[in-house]
């Protein structure tokens, strides 16, 4: 182990150590952050949604955005799979269906960075998993 | 390279490692290797979460599913649904006693709902082996403020602001101590930390040390800088062999990162922390019992003062803070005094933990601010008590404490307010009681333990205790006549007016405040031979119903000690003098015909 | 100094800072009873853990009371010393400890000394009102010492006496809680433990748990066997004594009324260890001159300082704790091992008596001569040298038995030839006294010369440890004095360390030396009664006509009619001993 000879050096070691906990650190108050659903049952990954979920870890990681990125089971779309569920804070919940990669960098530029709507909006008519 | 996207924090506290947290870790490390996702998913043994009621505690991250009483053999079934197919578990997940609900994530728990984690805030989080966990969480930053920006005046300053009290039982102003400390003139002073948590049931500070054993180091190394100290030592008792171990764990990396040693941070401030031992006696919780133990003289206190401010450890000046006070330290320091303070109650700021125990449903450790009610901290955090019984008192303060009733439970809690209400604060012990615990036995039970755990030394402690204790004992069996109340009550005020320490100044408060609420209690025992509650085997006989008994034998032949008389086809008698209260008639009695009187 | 104003029981007084209220009440009168609390004034001695909680009183304004002999004084204190609070509390506390000690008072040996029983009368106790089970410990007897532990009130003045004062360690608190008591470590028996016999545990103990081995009923039996010449000897300190333990004011010679208690007792023979002392003095004197004339010459085989050697707690002491130096103290025997040889060997064989009919009595004021008196190494074919080691009070005792009122007793004197003695035999008694009486007799061995000063007031006095230079005619000779064990400890780690200057040490046991020692009557934390005791001790030698032990007839006559020589080839066979070490199996200091 080095040591730490100042407490600049601390901070910058901090600075590199934040992100091995981050994604503990962004889920212990999960209500003040952009948080991403990836519907990941059978369908969802049949159709690709694991690498949709990576493209999505990898871009926020990319861009600097505050966000959580979760898996769920499968939200009932099988046929839009896969299935993406954003809620930025303060804001409903918004669904999105066939998301691709291509498509997950598209609602990242649109939606999540400036609040633009993306089409493949699915309708909401149910409550959330979380609070049933 | 994948992206870690899993954080399962697995609790490693004495607790949950009771019940085999680590063969959990074991097993999850193992299918994650096998399942090869070791790139995706993360298993962290953390500290304690607190709700021991219901370990071993597996939480998912990122999204804080709260799985309780997990086995071994369900982490299959976990990372197989969970990780892989993004279910929850259901029957894994907490249910809400009240309501029969399921609740998912931690935050809509009512255990955690009103909690405030300071000197927790850690525990359950980290991995307490890992030093890059605290100081990605601002671990040691707070050291560095204080060693490059403030002064130790300043620093002592910002403790006195912000009102902090020591949480070992006392409640003296910490920052006052340090002050006192700080003006004493010695070429050598030391900083303890008492880790000597001797309470019946309570284990906040083995929490701490299991769960964020560096908070501690950090502030005892801000002690040592306001003090005038280089050397720490932290006095903890053996049987917390693995706080020890994680002690030992974060010491070392914290020596090897250079924030314990020479020149820490380059700052040219050498502090270093050495373990001592105790065998667990309750009395080294005063402070110059445990510096004697720490000498390794026998653990007994002397008369204050000197004070250890004055004279301490090997003679030199000594501040004692314990491990609840100093995890709160780093904390202060970064959020500022005005922050802390504005956390609790005028006299009492910040948060307090407390290991709830007793008859209650969330039986566990808490963080709440100052000033929460013992209501708020019963019946919603503590889920309430346990088979819908009656709440009938709470003992805060361990067997130093006394008994709070239903007249208290609205009352904010706070140093001041529980000595007002005739108990104390006391390290954070809190024994919740129901109908069924008779008041004159719990009162038995703490003198029990304090005639076990006084160190001797002066007679009225040593005897007295005995004393109170065998009174208790013959009113709790019926042999007491009304005039041992008043020798109760001469005696008790006796030993807390002469004895030397804490301990015996406080030890027969149990006895005087289950007299004050309960007083009938012990006039039932006394002049009905009666106990209320039930618990009192002397004081219960049973009968037999003579129209019910048909003369079956049954019970005679059962019975051990050949109490039981009765011909065949003949009602039976049970010879009170004999009985021995087994219950084994009762048992057998296929007719209702025998009862409890 | 700092002056501090209070008032105590409505009276103002004004005291030093940093007195205790105990200190401050005493100036105007007022008498605060203690139990655990006990000072040895101006010898350094002092035992206040703050415990038994009997002086405890209320300081107003002070949440609970005060114990009296651990709180300093305050500016403006306002301390009540008898308030109803106080007296209940202090009644309650006498009665809790009351509680758990054996009601034995009629049969208990502490009896009427016990300090306990004082002040169950002072505090007016007349019932117990707090019954119940009691702490009852293994009774374990040693040598010279008897642990009854169920008599323990954990005030430890013993343990103080054992480790702060003497640095034995035998003796500490063990257990917890209702079943504290002091013993040795794992509550071993004494005897495996490193304890010395000094016997000071015995000396401060308030109550009858610590009390000595009585031999006096083994005494009355030889004395009424018709078959037995019994013989006994006086060490030097008990005529300084024994008066007290009949009321006589502390520091009252006796010497004559002793002779005359003990020939109506039925001794055959009275005689005096003084005779003895002179002895050692020829033979330890001699071994000095030797060891020293060889050291001048340059003999590199030679160890110096040499120490004394007639206190068998300071031997046991050596023999335990400093078994690389049993080299360095003189191998003469004590005194009271070298009157018994003598006794029987010389005396008995020319009155034509066996050894084996003959008993041999001595009256001690120490605890480790019971046990130095049972060493293998002083027995011939398992017949002791010395069968009995009695102790001042036992000789109290055995006096008041035998219907004997000791205070109208006609002066008598002691029988010869063992019984003639001079001046520097009686000093033995006091610390500094051996040293001086052996540099009364080798100055003139040495010089040549007559000594026309026989005082060395340099040597005398209470402080713990004394160095003085003597004058051999040029020749500096460098004394050393210690007095308490713990003070002897510190003079030999410098000889271990080779840093000592000295050419011969004193050593003694205990605190002032044999007028302090284990078997004398109990002094009850009053130094004045041990200062008492040296004065008179100093005053019998002041009165004795010969006070150098060279001179003394029959010691010339011994050695021309037995021995020789002084460190004769008889003298080593009978005078002199060798040391054991004892350090294996005890608990040795790192």
């Amino acid at each position: 182990m080095e040591k730490i000879k100042s407490l600049a050096d601390l901070k910058k070691m901090q600075e590199t150590l934040r992100a091995k906990i981050d994604l503990r650190e962004k889920s212990n108050n999960p209500d003040s952050r952009i948080q991403v659903k990836v519907a990941m049952a059978t369908c969802g990954i049949a159709s690709g949604a694991k690498e949709v979920m990576e493209v999505f870890i990898d871009e926020f990681t990319k861009r600097n955005i505050d966000a959580v990125v979760t898996q769920t089971g499968c939200m009932g779309y099988c046929y839009a799979e896969p299935t993406v569920e954003i809620t930025k804070p303060g804001n409903e919940p918004i669904t999105f269906g066939y998301v691709d990669v291509k498509k997950a960098i598209r609602i990242i530029d649109k939606y999540v960075l400036n609040n633009e709507l993306v089409d493949g909006i699915i309708p909401v008519n149910y409550e959330t998993i979380e609070n049933k | 390279m994948a992206k870690i996207k899993y954080h399962m924090l697995v609790c490693g506290g004495t607790g949950c490692q009771a019940s085999k947290s680590e063969e959990i870790l074991k097993n999850f490390q193992d299918l994650i290797n096998t399942k090869g996702l070791e790139n995706e998913v993360q298993v962290i043994k953390t500290g304690c979460f607190g709700f021991c009621e219901k370990g071993p505690i597996v939480k998912m991250m990122p999204d804080n599913t709260f799985y309780t009483q997990v086995k071994p053999e369900d982490c299959a079934e976990i990372l197989e649904e969970h990780i892989i197919k993004g279910r929850r578990v259901h029957r894994l997940l907490y249910q809400d006693p009240e309501t029969g609900e399921y609740k998912s994530d931690s935050k809509h728990m009512g255990f955690y709902k009103k909690q405030i984690r300071i000197a927790l805030r850690n525990c359950g989080f980290i991995n307490p082996e890992n030093i890059d966990e605290y100081i990605a969480r601002d671990g040691y930053q707070a050291l560095g403020k204080v060693l490059t920006e403030l002064t130790p005046e300043g620093t002592i300053e910002i403790l006195k602001k912000s009102g902090l009290r020591g949480r070992g039982g006392g409640g003296f102003p910490t920052g006052l101590k340090w002050e006192i400390t700080r003006a004493v003139k010695a070429d050598q002073k030391y900083v303890v930390c008492n880790a000597d948590e001797g309470d019946p049931g309570a284990f906040m500070d083995r929490s701490v040390l299991e769960g964020d054993p560096h908070t501690v180091l950090e502030a005892m190394a801000i002690n040592g800088y306001c003090t005038g100290a280089d050397k720490g030592v932290i006095y903890i008792r053996a049987e917390y062999p693995l706080a020890v171990e994680r002690l030992k764990i974060a010491m070392k990396q914290a020596r090897e990162s250079g924030l314990l040693g020479k020149d820490i941070l380059g700052t040219g401030f050498n502090f270093d922390i050495e373990i001592r031992y105790g065998a667990g006696a309750f009395v080294c919780g005063e402070e110059t019992a445990l510096i004697h133990s720490m000498e390794g003289l026998r653990g007994e206190p002397t008369v204050k003062p000197p004070f250890p401010s004055e004279s301490g450890f090997l003679g030199k000046p000594t501040n004692v803070n314990n491990v609840e006070t100093y995890a709160n330290i780093p904390a202060i320091i970064l959020k500022g005094a005005d922050w802390y303070a504005s956390i609790g109650t005028e006299k009492s700021k910040g948060t307090k933990v407390f290991a709830l125990a007793g008859k209650i449903n969330n039986v566990g450790l808490i963080e709440v601010p100052m000033g929460i009610t013992l209501r708020e901290i019963i019946f919603e955090i503590g889920g309430g008590i346990k088979n819908d019984r009656k709440f009938k008192a709470v003992q805060t303060g361990g067997p130093s404490g006394g008994m709070l009733t239903e007249k208290d439970l609205d009352t904010p809690i706070d140093y001041d307010n529980l000595i007002a209400a005739g108990s104390m604060m006391g390290s954070g012990g809190m024994i919740v009681m129901d109908e069924d615990d008779c008041m004159v036995a719990m009162a038995k039970f703490y003198l029990e333990f304090t005639v076990e755990e006084s160190c001797g030394k002066c007679s009225p402690c040593r005897i007295g205790n005995k004393r109170l204790f065998e009174m208790l004992e013959k009113v709790t069996q019926g042999h007491a006549v009304m005039e041992d109340l008043d020798k109760l009550r001469n005696l008790s005020h006796v030993i807390k007016d002469t004895s030397l320490c804490g301990l015996g100044q406080t030890s027969p408060n149990p006895v005087l405040s289950s007299m004050a609420n309960f007083y009938h209690e012990y006039l039932e025992h006394v002049g009905d031979k009666k106990c209320r509650a039930g618990s009192c085997k002397s004081l219960m006989q049973y009968i037999i119903i003579p129209e019910n008994c048909i003369g079956c034998t049954l019970c005679a032949r059962n019975c051990p000690v050949d109490a039981i008389s009765g011909e065949r086809k003949q009602v039976h008698l049970i010879d009170q003098e004999k009985c021995i209260k087994c219950g084994a008639c009762m048992e057998k009695c296929k007719f209702n015909a025998i009862f409890i009187k | 100094m700092e002056m501090v104003k209070l008032t105590i029981d409505g009276k103002p007084v004004e005291v030093e800072k940093d007195t205790t209220i105990l200190k401050a009440a005493k100036t105007i009168g007022i008498d605060i009873p203690t139990l655990c609390y006990f000072q040895l004034k101006d010898m350094n001695i002092e035992n206040r853990p703050g415990g038994c909680r009997i002086c405890v009183v209320e300081v107003v304004g002070r949440r609970n009371l005060a114990p009296a002999c651990s709180t300093n004084v305050a500016k403006d204190m306002v301390i009540n010393t008898h308030s109803i609070r106080v007296l209940n509390a202090r009644r309650t506390v006498l009665e809790l400890i009351l509680s758990d000690h054996p009601a034995e008072c009629l049969t208990c040996a502490k009896s009427g000394s016990c300090e306990l029983q004082t002040m169950a009368q002072q505090l007016g106790v007349r019932e117990l009102p707090y019954q119940g089970e009691q702490s009852t410990y293994r009774k374990d007897t040693s040598p010279a010492i008897i642990r009854d532990v169920d008599k323990c009130i954990m005030c430890r003045r013993c343990e103080m006496m054992c480790n702060d004062v003497q640095t034995v360690g035998a003796l500490s608190a063990v257990n917890r809680g209702f079943m504290a008591v002091v013993a040795p470590a794992f509550e071993m028996n004494l005897e495996k433990s490193p304890c010395t016999y000094c016997g000071q545990c015995v000396s401060v103990c308030p109550t009858g748990a610590l009390t000595e081995v009585d031999h006096s009923r083994n005494v009355i039996n030889s004395l009424a066997d018709p078959t037995k010449t019994v013989v006994v000897q006086t060490a030097p300190a008990v005529r300084a004594a024994l008066g007290e333990e009949f009321g006589l004011a502390p520091g009252t010679l006796v010497t004559g009324k002793m002779v005359a208690a003990l020939r109506r007792l039925g001794f055959n023979y009275v005689f005096d260890t003084d005779f003895a002392a002179d002895l050692t003095i020829m033979e330890e004197g001699s071994e000095l001159l030797d060891r020293l004339t060889r050291y001048l010459k340059g003999d590199q085989n030679v160890k110096l300082p040499i120490l004394t050697s007639c206190c068998p707690g300071w031997v046991n002491f050596f023999e335990h704790n400093f078994p690389d130096l049993m080299d360095v103290p003189s191998t003469a025997k004590s005194p009271q091992q070298m009157f018994g040889p003598i006794a029987k060997e010389y005396f008995g064989k020319k009155l034509g008596i066996d050894r084996k009919n003959m008993i041999v009595v001595s009256i001690m004021p120490c605890l480790a001569k019971k046990y130095e008196c049972q060493r293998d190494e002083f027995k011939v074919n398992g017949d002791p040298d010395v069968n009995f080691s009695l102790s001042t009070r036992e000789l109290a005792q055995l006096i008041k038995l035998a219907n004997i009122d000791f205070n109208s007793l006609p002066d008598e004197d002691f029988d010869n030839p063992l019984g003639e003695s001079t001046g520097a035999g009686v000093i033995f008694a006091n610390t500094g006294g051996v040293i001086e009486a052996a540099c009364r007799t080798a100055y003139e061995l040495y010089t040549g010369k007559k000594l026309e000063k026989v005082e060395f007031n340099e040597l005398r006095g209470l402080e713990s440890i004394r160095h003085a230079t003597l004058d051999f005619n040029g020749l500096p000779i460098k004394i050393g004095i210690a007095h308490g064990l713990g003070n002897a400890r510190k003079l030999l780690e410098d000889v271990r360390a080779g840093k000592s200057q000295f050419h011969a040490i004193e050593i003694m046991a205990c605190p002032g030396g044999c007028i302090g020692g284990g078997g004398q009557p109990f002094h009850h934390g009053d130094s004045e009664i041990i200062k008492k005791r040296a004065a008179a001790i100093y005053r019998e030698d002041v009165g004795k006509p010969i006070r150098k032990s060279h001179e003394n007839p029959f010691i010339i006559e011994l050695y021309k009619e037995f021995l020789g020589k002084p460190l004769s080839e008889k003298s080593h066979h009978l005078l002199h001993t060798h040391y054991f070490d004892k350090s294996q199996g005890t608990f040795v200091e790192e």
